[in-house]
């Protein structure tokens, strides 16, 4: 009463009820949107609980209890049985005090209703309320909030699913490092081994570094440094093979060397820089490879003086196109989108006979990415 | 001093360094990039010449010219300044450099928000580094006002307004901030305008049978006057200073340079290295000015000692030659220090404020939001520096320590070292020590003749504010312990394990 505009300003009672129900919910979601372990389990179920507000409150897998809340803590060993009996109907189940045994006095748990947990119509849970008595309003509240954490474990489903795309277009990355270039490596290298072994044995190990670093396991990021490292061991090879037509310039600003990029995010634009600005002319092409530091962001420009490119060729290439022989771009440009964010999507200048330019921007900081 | 044969010497070294400076801004960025042999890539910016460009980034107008006109008005006691910027690095070496940087985080936001997974924080911090910023270039600025006072007799609002026009053009055309060479060598520009006139002062000081100052009694003891008061303004001192140098924006980023955590940390043992040796130098000026130029510690104009000094004991063109070149020296300070400020400060706000904001319905581009952040920066600041009273440049800069210290060490210390912090508790914390800080300095401003208790702590509030930024930060945590982030665990464990360890990060 002491602050009557309070009230006013925030609705009927029935409105304030619906906010606490849905800030309740928001409370359980983040928990939940990692999918369905025993950790996000005992972190949602607390808020879950208050959503229902009966005596008890299981979280289960097809067969194990991930987590309990509330009194009754003696009944945990049943909710498995009760887990699995709801797995194989499928539908939400009541179940009665024959199917909880207890001796304790005053114990509130004389019944359970369990609702399946369906993620991608496959049963992979169950919510389990217990209660002194089934009532019909707790059911239908039980199979309300089993629906709900359905629909979080299905979003959690996604997010995981595109992290598996992610990683699925950095192996893609991997088998794209065409079959032509390592033939061609090999080829150069044989060249030197009569008349300059030792040069054949310099490139070789380049070769044999250039290969494990692209094929290594582990990791969706790396340091600009080491990208650029693999770069330069691509580069030697390269000219190891075009001799004198394939000259570089490389502008790199020490200070931006730590940043962390994602793997394989610069290699691919050179390689098309050198396809594309080299292969087909005779007299040879000029790469430029340049990485500035722009304060709060690190700039990476690939740039050769070839024959360019029809700019809706380009466009149709980052949208995705996979007839275009713009090996990679699409690729390099979802990824970096994807992690951190479509301001920082790739920038591509070009146009028939006037040379290519890809301009790559990373913040200095993004969360979660490191290397 | 009236404008004209004296100013001379200080027009040539002030327009010398400005137009060098805002040249090293224009071309630096292309000079640095002409490198264009091959394995240039591996090559990643070795501890020395970072922990260099750090120094010159670091040492401001407050070691350049406030410490000598300190030891020269108050004496000892205030050798704690220099002693305490210094031992802020090993604070700094000992408990934050390596984890800080295998943090990733470019900036102080940048950290909360790794380590707290939360935007409320990350909005919090940004918030006090533009505080900090701008109280730290406050005294930038009406020391520039000073210097060219002293130099060429100039009104002392022109100082601000030169240094504002050419760190604004600076870090707008281009900025020197990426190029750490020009840092690097910024520094020993310094330490070089410093050392070379104090060692031909000392030579002079020799040849006339080496007078010692009279009436040493207070003036060498190395508390503060004043009993209680004093002995508490001294260790609140030590606490700002030691703690206050690892909130400092400009700093941190530069950490980020290093390629890993040992890296880090042996740059920050050469930065105590340099700047060991660095701070020798304004004490000797202190000294000597007792000596030879007494009455300025009574004109008020202490903090242009340094300037002045060459001139009171050096008659003739090596005393022109020796004023033009600490003139130099001091211009430099401002500019290389305002300049990584600016860029810290503008870096903050474009990221969180301009780079939100909409124009005609369109957002503001990265460049567009960071010069509009720019002008904001720089402005700001410059402007209040005319309009506020001169508190003393050393004594305005520890106010900006103090602020960092009740801030940003508490969230760095507790952040790398207690699994325990949460978002809540760290916003309490810094809110806490935000806010007390704030209120000390409006009271120190506002109050022109401290005397007391209360202005005592007023004016010095770290040795009140860190604890209380430390215990609220704490005490909070324990109180919303289950809002601990998930991930905390495997962050520490990031955060402390050497680069070369196999070990998943992930």
């Amino acid at each position: 009463m002491s602050r009557p505009w309070r009230r006013r300003h925030l609705g009927t009672e029935a409105d304030r009820a619906t906010f606490r129900t849905l800030h309740t919910a928001s409370l359980a979601a983040p928990a939940l949107r990692s999918g369905l372990s025993t950790d996000s389990a005992e972190r949602s179920i607390r808020h879950l609980h208050d959503l229902l507000g009966s005596p008890a409150l299981a979280l289960t897998d097809t067969a194990t209890t991930l987590a309990w809340h509330g009194s009754g803590q003696h009944h945990t060993g049943q909710s498995p049985a009760l887990a699995r009996e709801t797995v194989e109907r499928g539908s939400t189940r009541v179940f009665d005090r024959a199917d909880l045994p207890c001796d304790a006095a005053g114990c509130e748990v004389r019944a359970a209703i369990a609702s399946p947990l369906v993620v991608d119509e496959r049963v992979v849970g169950t919510l389990q309320v217990f209660a002194p008595q089934p009532t019909a309003g707790l059911v239908r509240a039980a199979g309300e909030v089993a629906q709900w954490v359905s629909a979080q474990l299905e979003l959690a489903e996604l997010d995981a699913s595109r992290t598996r795309l992610m990683e699925a277009e950095v192996r893609a990355l991997r088998a794209q490092i065409s079959p032509h270039f390592i033939y061609n490596s090999l080829g150069a290298i044989a060249s030197f081994v009569r008349t300059d072994p030792d040069r054949a044995r310099e490139l070789l190990l380049e070769f044999a570094d250039f290969t494990r670093y692209s094929f290594r396991r582990h990791g969706e990021y790396t340091t600009l440094a080491e990208e650029l490292r693999s770069v330069e061991r691509y580069l030697l090879l390269e000219q190891a093979r075009f001799g004198d037509r394939l000259r570089v310039t490389l502008r790199i600003a020490p200070e931006v060397l730590p940043v962390a990029v994602p793997f394989l995010c610069i290699q691919p634009l050179v390689e098309n820089a050198v396809r594309h600005g080299l292969e087909a002319a005779e007299a040879g092409g000029h790469i430029t490879i340049v990485a500035r530091d722009q304060d709060q962001e690190c700039v990476i420009e690939v740039e050769d003086d070839g024959a360019g490119e029809d700019p809706d060729v380009v466009r149709r290439a980052l949208a995705g196109d996979a007839t275009s022989d713009s090996v990679g771009l699409g690729n390099v440009d979802a990824r970096l989108r994807t992690t951190f964010g479509d301001d920082y999507g790739l920038v591509v200048e070009t146009a028939p006979g006037a040379g290519t330019k890809v301009v790559v921007r990373v913040p200095k900081f993004a969360p979660g990415v490191h290397a | 001093m009236s404008p004209g044969l004296d100013a001379a010497p200080g027009i040539v070294a002030i327009t010398l360094v400005t137009l060098a400076t805002l040249a090293i801004g224009v071309w630096g960025l292309r000079f640095s990039r002409t490198t264009s042999d091959f394995f240039v890539a591996s090559r990643t910016v070795h501890p020395r010449l970072n922990a260099s460009a750090i120094g010159g980034e670091y040492l401001s107008a407050a070691s350049f010219l406030g410490v000598a006109g300190l030891v020269l008005v108050n004496g000892a006691d205030m050798l704690w300044y220099p002693v305490g910027w210094t031992a802020g690095y090993l604070v700094l070496l000992v408990l934050v450099a390596a984890p800080l940087r295998r943090s990733g985080a470019y900036t102080l936001p940048d950290f909360a928000e790794a380590r707290l997974g939360s935007r409320g924080v990350r909005a919090v911090c940004s918030v006090l580094v533009v505080a900090v910023g701008w109280l730290y270039l406050l005294p930038q600025f009406q020391g520039a006002g000073l210097t060219l006072r002293s130099a060429v007799g100039a009104p002392t609002w022109v100082g601000p307004v030169i240094v504002g026009v050419v760190v604004l053009v600076n870090v707008t055309t281009g900025g020197m901030r990426s190029i750490t060479f020009v840092q690097a060598f910024q520094y020993w520009l310094k330490l070089t305008a410093l050392l070379v006139p104090a060692a031909v002062l000392l030579v002079v000081w020799a040849g006339d049978d080496r007078p010692r100052p009279v009436d040493l009694g207070a003036w060498s003891t190395p508390l503060a006057p004043g009993g209680g008061e004093g002995l508490y303004i001294t260790y609140s001192l030590i606490i700002a200073t030691f703690l206050g140098t690892m909130g400092l924006p400009h700093v941190v980023v530069r950490f980020y340079t290093n390629p890993d955590g040992r890296a880090a940390r042996r740059t920050t043992l050469v930065v105590l290295v340099l700047l060991g040796v660095f701070y020798l130098l304004p004490p000797v000026y202190g000294a000597l000015g007792r000596v030879y130029a007494p009455e300025l510690a009574v004109s008020g104009a202490s903090d242009a000692l340094v300037l002045e000094l060459p001139r009171i004991m050096l008659d003739g063109p090596l005393g022109e030659v020796l004023t033009g070149m600490v003139t130099a020296g001091a211009f430099a300070a401002f500019l290389s220090t305002s300049s990584g400020l600016s860029i810290a400060v503008a870096g903050v706000l474009s990221q969180d404020v301009t780079g939100r904001t909409r124009v005609r319905g369109r957002r503001l581009g990265g460049v567009a939001a960071f010069r509009v952040a720019a002008v904001a920066a720089v402005t700001v600041p410059c402007v209040v520096a005319l309009l506020v009273p001169n508190l003393g440049v050393a004594r305005a800069v520890g106010l900006a320590f103090a602020m960092a210290a009740a801030t940003f060490c508490p969230l760095l210390l507790l952040g790398i070292w207690w699994r325990g912090l949460t978002s809540y508790g760290a916003i309490a914390g810094l809110a806490a020590g935000g806010l007390g800080s704030t209120v000390a300095i409006g009271w120190t401003i506002a109050v022109s003749s401290p005397d007391g208790w209360l202005d005592t702590l007023m004016g010095q509030p770290a040795a009140w504010t860190v604890p209380l930024a430390l215990a609220t930060m704490v005490a909070v945590s324990r109180l919303t312990r289950d809002r601990v982030p998930s991930d905390a665990d495997r962050f520490l464990v990031r955060l402390h394990t050497p680069e070369t360890l196999q070990l998943d990060r992930g």
